[in-house]
């Protein structure tokens, strides 16, 4: 295939012990008491590994625009059903309800 | 102004009757697998959406069930797990390059590395069960009177891990019909989208444990 785009053995071993790395890290920070921080990194770094994940190994960098917006409006949507969820969830306790 | 004719070409796998080009048929393969998978994201979605609403709600209680597991066994399996992603990938390449036998190679490995993950997690289930921090009527975690939300996490534990277990039994599934059809000769250079579709399904997987790993294990690690 002429517009097919081969990656070379070399791009994945690197992404492949970049996430071994990331693996090994955030086993690592998690022993670490960072406070409300150990959530952002472990959930930082393991955005970090979807990312190289579905760009290298799922050829997210490789696939037409159409592709790119589906993944990205899936991804949209998720963050939607998470955020609402949550601007409820954790915001309960701020305010007083009278009678309550 | 003229339309523009399209030229008849002999009906292959690579190119069905029904797309102009090869790479516009691979396009819309790879677009519709994309689809299936984002209505898998919105599956598990609403179950770390759950397992995110009650660790915020019983923060303590979660942090000490966390506790109770073995952040070393899910980091290994974290690495098995990208190590098959990794055999994966090298087997996808393998099919663009037309080497079958070393798709078949990769394809091996990659169930092998698959069915090791499968038995590490069964491991950590059966030591589960032994320590009775399996949700039920003999259900125990030491150190909190709040055994129903200890109950809670276990649940949401079993629930999730189970089903990402099932999504990787089905994958070995996928794989070993892929290893069968590569075997058989059905793929060459010009047409693998089998094999590129599966490979699309495990890495996916992949990614779902990506996110339990941390929930699980880590985030209340260093807590309590």
């Amino acid at each position: 295939m002429q517009q097919e785009r081969i990656d070379s053995v070399r791009t994945y071993t690197v992404v492949w012990l970049a996430l071994l790395v990331l693996t090994a890290t955030t086993t690592y920070v998690a022993s670490i008491n960072l406070g409300p921080y150990n959530t952002v990194v472990a959930m930082l770094i393991a955005v970090a590994k979807m990312l190289l994940v579905a760009l290298f190994f799922m050829h997210v960098r490789h696939s037409t625009r159409l592709t790119r917006l589906v993944v990205s409006g899936g991804l949209f949507w998720l963050a939607i059903l998470i955020c609402l969820t949550l601007a409820d969830v954790m915001t309960r306790g701020w305010i007083g309800v009278p009678g309550k | 102004m003229a339309s523009q004719v399209h030229q008849v070409h002999e009906e292959t796998a690579a190119l069905r009757e029904q797309f102009d080009t090869a790479a516009q048929q691979r396009d819309a393969s790879t677009l519709g697998m994309w689809v299936f998978l984002i209505t898998e994201i919105m599956f598990f979605g609403g179950m770390f959406l759950l397992y995110t609403v009650y660790n915020h709600l019983y923060s303590d209680v979660f942090a000490l069930a966390s506790h109770s597991l073995n952040e070393v066994i899910g980091g290994v399996n974290t690495a098995v797990l990208l190590c098959s992603s990794f055999t994966m990938v090298l087997a996808i390449r393998s099919a663009q390059l037309g080497r079958r036998k070393s798709v078949m190679m990769f394809l091996v490995m990659t169930m092998l590395l698959g069915m090791a993950f499968l038995v590490i997690k069964g491991f950590e289930w059966a030591q589960k069960f032994q320590e009775h921090h399996v949700p039920g009527p003999s259900f125990h975690l030491a150190g909190t009177a709040m055994q129903g939300h200890a109950q809670l996490f276990f649940s949401l534990y079993f629930a999730m891990t189970g089903l990402h277990a099932l999504h990787m039994v089905v994958g070995c599934g996928i794989v070993a019909f892929l290893l069968f059809q590569t075997w058989r000769g059905k793929f060459t250079a010009e047409y693998f989208t089998p094999l590129d579709i599966g490979g699309l399904y495990w890495h996916f997987v992949d990614i779902i444990w990506i996110f339990l790993f941390p929930l699980f294990y880590l985030i209340d690690r260093s807590k309590g």
